[in-house]
């Protein structure tokens, strides 16, 4: 079953907020929150995979009434507790049990900009070779198609088990499902498949001809006429 | 307020500014954080990166068409050849409004935008609203925006759902024919390079 997180189609969300602002923070806090899940991220510990999971399974109200640094941060907090970097008591009191002088790991602010700057590629030379060709028709797994249960997948609820046609071959990318669990990278072929309104939205759709294009990897797909 | 569940970050206090001075102060302490490296990161993504790159990127494919060619075959590439690279733009993909097509983009899932380019996401981009409708009442959405579409074009939804990013041509302005690149760029608004603005108009 779907997350809270998985809110494509979702009815009722209102307007759109806020079109024209540019301001990157809003408060002193969110750029704080930012920075500290971007310097704790650099530590190596956990990949974007686990990151965007571990905002994922926060617990739904806590998710739906956080704003959004308050779920990078909670989802920061529960992943240095679990990958034990930091105690539960030290999060109690709000401060380390012993003070330490800069670890190695530490992102150091002279590379900072070099390491935003550096590009880690998600596409890998390894894992199968590509099943499907551009233009090939392909239908989505119907259910979660991560064997973990709950587990993460960049396969959206209102995409499964959807006809769609490749537009565009990516190569072979890390897979999130199997990544952000710490079952290894497994890469495999990444397609970008595009669906019409009228497949994914049925009466629902507003302009049937309109497209839906997402990336999605080959063990989410198999063919279709 | 408590929580009713042990998650650890329930842990922190549940007001944000304090729950962030917690997460610093005992980062630091522990040696994991370098104070000084938070200031770098913020300073960054507020001043250094932001949609200023992507108007470069897209003011030059309209005077440059040799570029343009690079950007639409190998965007990726292309963007590094103006040094704008990195973190969230490690695969690049850049697809070009056209009488017959509009494209918008969006990330159903969490919040997958385009850094190098753009910067960090305005909170429109984030929201729950954009997130859910983008998808399913493009043009809603669109409207919204006070975006007009012509009646020949369809529109195409991008969901990010993997690391490939992708970044909205938008359609150059009739009538700038003569004007340079530095001009241009003062054109091209954020919101025309995620697809809810043509460019020329504001913000």
């Amino acid at each position: 079953m779907s997350r809270i997180h998985d809110m494509g189609g979702r009815f009722g969300d209102g307007a759109i907020p806020d079109k024209e602002d540019s301001t990157p923070f809003h408060k002193p806090w969110h750029a704080k929150a930012m920075a500290v899940t971007l310097a704790s991220g650099a530590l190596g510990a956990w990949s974007i995979d686990s990151s965007r999971h571990a905002r994922e399974r926060l617990a739904p109200k806590d998710y739906a009434s956080f704003s959004y640094y308050e779920k990078w941060m909670a989802a920061a907090a529960n992943l240095l507790v679990e990958r034990g970097m930091v105690s539960s008591e030290e999060l109690k009191t709000g401060h380390a049990e012993h003070i330490e002088g800069l670890s190695p790991k530490a992102l150091r602010s002279d590379d900072v900009f070099a390491a935003m700057h550096k590009v880690n590629p998600y596409t890998r030379r390894t894992g199968p070779e590509a099943l499907f060709a551009v233009g090939d028709k392909v239908r989505t797994a119907s259910y979660n198609p991560n064997p973990v249960k709950g587990g993460h997948t960049r396969l959206p609820a209102y995409a499964m088990g959807r006809v769609g046609t490749i537009v565009r071959q990516q190569g072979n990318h890390v897979l999130p499902d199997s990544n952000a669990h710490l079952n290894g990278e497994a890469p495999e072929p990444l397609y970008a498949v595009e669906f019409t309104a009228s497949e994914l939205w049925h009466q629902d759709a507003e302009n049937g001809g309109d497209t839906m294009l997402l990336d999605l990897w080959q063990s989410y797909l198999e063919p279709a006429k | 307020m408590p929580h009713d569940h042990a998650e650890p970050h329930s842990l922190l206090p549940s007001d944000p500014e304090l729950r962030a001075r917690a997460l610093e102060t005992i980062l630091v302490e522990k040696g994991l954080v370098d104070p000084e490296a938070l200031n770098a990161l913020i300073d960054t993504y507020q001043n250094k990166i932001g949609p200023q790159n992507g108007a470069r990127v897209v003011a030059k494919s309209w005077v440059d068409p040799a570029f343009k060619a690079r950007l639409l075959s190998d965007a990726t590439s292309a963007i590094a050849e103006l040094g704008y690279m990195g973190r969230q733009g490690e695969h690049m993909v850049a697809v070009e409004n056209t009488p017959e097509q509009h494209n918008i983009v969006v990330c159903t899932l969490c919040s997958c935008y385009p850094w190098p380019v753009l910067g960090i996401p305005p909170a429109w981009y984030k929201s729950d609203a954009y997130r859910s409708r983008a998808v399913r009442e493009p043009r809603a959405v669109l409207a919204e925006f006070g975006v007009s579409l012509l009646e020949t074009q369809k529109v195409r939804v991008w969901d990010s759902t993997a690391e490939m990013r992708y970044l909205v041509l938008p359609m150059r302005p009739e009538g700038t024919e003569g004007l340079e690149e530095d001009t241009l760029v003062d054109l091209v608004s954020r919101n025309s390079m995620i697809g809810t603005a043509l460019a020329g108009a504001a913000a």
